[in-house]
């Protein structure tokens, strides 16, 4: 899932100074499953500046609320009648709810409580690891599974280079060398043949805004409002 | 064994110290408790295999959060004893108000009573 | 030929070659360059002028390189894919050729992490095998990495690197098969230490055919102290420094130590002249250019075979 990390404290009470009237909005989906953004850590992230705020002899009155996800309209038609009452939005969603959030309130400044930061897999209760960066163009078939784009802290797609170290990263010990454990994926698999052949210069297609269109069903007419 | 402990705890009974949630020590200062603590069994004899070890994480969370805030850290800790220690039940009591004694009151309380 | 450079021309031959290394100053100060350049001048065949190693900033290698040039002497252009996107080293590739450089290196380069930037982006737009690929497709068939047809190829002879020390070991012969398929002319080693190991590399790479078909230089780092060794064999990613060596620098006085470092590399470079596949040595003094001399010297490598 996008997995994210609540912003530091002092950065959020930065954002919402001048405020009066804040509301928290939540999401069920990916950061609550990343223990980040879900109902839980609202009300800790609301009782935190409710404190900080009376502290500072400036209080901050909150609302809190958790909507399914943000990325999806549907959800998000729960705030129409809300929102005008408060100064801010302050989104703990991942950058892609934050901006819809903000695309469906363009009046309300919108502020972002967590820093997005990947796509990873759950090792443990809150324990998440990195494990795709969405480049578009898929060849965990050749690799024996392991990612070269996001493992490899060099992204190459014929490594190892010369800096693998027993094993690691040249960055770290804690880090396996990508090219390490796919030489050994595909060596147990008998198919050491996939990467035999020199694959050549990447066509990039990270490099602006995507859009999915799904074939099958019907085309949009326009982003509805 | 009535021994006497201060008489300024108010205890909240828990199956384990892991059902011990951080907004629940979050929410306690924040509506003007002075101190919290959370008394669980020694590590390595939960009842729930590591609840108390769950707790202590989360205490810990709750200081770095109460440390962000503005708030002393110390209002908030984690004692372990086994259920048949009487005695130091009451010295963890004693020793908790104490430092609470030493930190003062709880510094929302007197900007609640302020208008926004 | 390929390139018609001096080294090309020595390796061609069948001399065994003797390049050395020298790494540009962190500053715009020439006149380093030039001090370095002086002890190797005469001494080795072509020079490798690193580019930002360990992701540490420094004069450009193509400006050093220039300055080599100016001295007399023949440059190796090394270019990391760290730092470049493939506009960018086409376009330098050019650029070096048009002022006179004829070897280049295609390396990945070192993370930014150990550098001076160490939040740097690191580019890796392609990665080293892709860059050979590239040269000898803009040298060969005049042609750029997006098959749009240049004008005016670069005819620069194609060097790699090549660490058989790193692991998977089985698998490192089988990568240096791919780049020579890519289309490598030569290649520089990683400093060797571990003589077993290295044996056994150079006999999978002559059983695979490998050493028909591009030269290896092995990679020499004469042992300056030993301090030196151990930071070497501790600290340095992919470096295999056996206790042999290690022994060999603690039995005698730390004054000796220098002494006894360059012992061993005069061993080495005996063993690699007679080392079937092996074409020469790579000798990387780094910041101990001024010993090159006597190492060049002490080795038998001199004088330097001229080659028309």
């Amino acid at each position: 899932m996008i997995v994210a990390k609540r912003k530091p404290f002092d950065e959020i009470m930065e954002l919402v100074k001048d405020c009066k009237k804040v509301l928290v909005v939540g999401c069920g989906t990916c950061v609550a499953v990343c223990l980040t953004g879900g109902e839980k850590e609202v009300a800790v992230l609301a009782a935190e500046l409710d404190m900080g705020r009376k502290l500072a002899d400036k209080p901050l009155e909150l609302g809190s609320i958790t909507l399914e996800r943000q990325c999806d309209r549907e959800y998000l038609e729960k705030l129409d009648g809300m929102v005008d009452q408060y100064d801010a939005l302050i989104s703990m969603a991942c950058g892609v709810g934050i901006q819809f959030l903000a695309e469906r309130f363009p009046n309300k400044p919108v502020f972002p409580a967590v820093d997005t930061c990947g796509l990873a897999v759950n090792q443990d209760v809150g324990w998440y690891e990195e494990r795709c960066r969405s480049c578009g163009r898929c060849v965990l078939g050749l690799t024996g599974g392991i990612c070269p784009v996001t493992m490899c802290a060099k992204g190459l797609y014929n490594g190892p280079c010369g800096g693998t170290n027993k094993g690691s990263c040249e960055i770290s010990a804690d880090q396996p060398c990508a090219w390490h454990m796919i030489y050994e994926r595909l060596k147990a698999q008998g198919r050491l043949d996939c990467i035999r052949k020199l694959e050549p210069a990447q066509e990039w297609l990270d490099t602006k805004p995507r859009t999915l269109l799904q074939p099958g069903y019907k085309k949009p007419e326009k982003a509805k409002a | 064994m009535r021994l006497n402990y201060p008489s300024n705890i108010r205890i909240i009974l828990v199956p384990c110290t892991g059902k011990v949630d951080v907004i629940h020590m979050l929410r306690a200062i924040q509506q003007g408790a002075d101190g919290v603590y959370c008394v669980g069994c020694l590590e390595g004899s939960c009842h729930y295999n590591e609840g108390n070890i769950r707790c202590r994480e989360r205490v810990e969370h709750v200081r770095s959060l109460l440390k962000e805030v503005g708030l002393e850290p110390d209002r908030v800790r984690m004692y372990n004893l086994s259920s048949s220690e009487a005695p130091t039940f009451a010295a963890y009591a004693k020793e908790m108000t104490e430092v609470i004694k030493q930190l003062g009151p709880n510094p929302l309380k007197q900007k609640a009573a302020k208008k926004p | 030929m390929k390139s018609g450079s001096n080294l090309e021309k020595v390796l061609s031959a069948g001399h065994f070659a003797f390049t050395g290394e020298l790494g540009p100053p962190r500053g715009a100060h020439a006149e380093e360059v030039r001090k370095k350049a002086a002890h190797l001048k005469g001494r080795v065949d072509s020079v490798n002028i690193t580019d930002n190693q360990t992701a540490v900033v420094r004069m450009a290698s193509w400006a050093a390189c220039l300055l080599l040039i100016q001295e007399g002497i023949e440059p190796n252009f090394q270019m990391v894919c760290r730092d470049r996107n493939r506009l960018a080293m086409q376009a330098d590739i050019l650029g070096a050729y048009a002022l006179g450089i004829r070897n280049i290196l295609c390396l990945s380069g070192d993370h930014c992490q150990f550098g001076d930037h160490p939040t740097a982006k690191g580019v890796f737009d392609i990665d080293s095998m892709q860059m050979i690929s590239m040269v000898k497709k803009m040298r060969d068939e005049a042609k750029f990495l997006s098959g749009a047809e240049l004008d005016g190829p670069p005819k620069m002879f194609i060097g790699a690197a090549s660490n058989p020390f790193a692991d998977p070991f089985e698998w490192r012969v089988h990568r240096l098969a791919k780049k020579v398929e890519a289309g490598v002319d030569f290649i520089q080693t990683q400093c060797i230490y571990n003589m077993p190991k290295f044996r056994e590399f150079v006999r999978q790479a002559n059983d695979l055919g490998l050493t028909e078909k591009a030269f290896i230089l092995a990679g020499v780092t004469p042992m300056k102290s030993l301090g030196m060794a151990k930071y070497m064999k501790n600290k340095v990613p992919g470096m295999d420094v056996p206790d042999e060596i290690i022994k060999r620098l603690q039995g005698v006085a730390k004054d000796k130590q220098a002494e006894e470092g360059i012992k061993i590399a005069l061993e080495q470079i005996a063993e690699f002249k007679e080392m079937k596949g092996v074409a020469g040595v790579h000798l990387m003094a780094i910041e101990w250019e001024h010993r090159v001399p006597e190492i060049a010297e002490r080795a038998g490598m001199l004088p330097r075979p001229k080659v028309e």
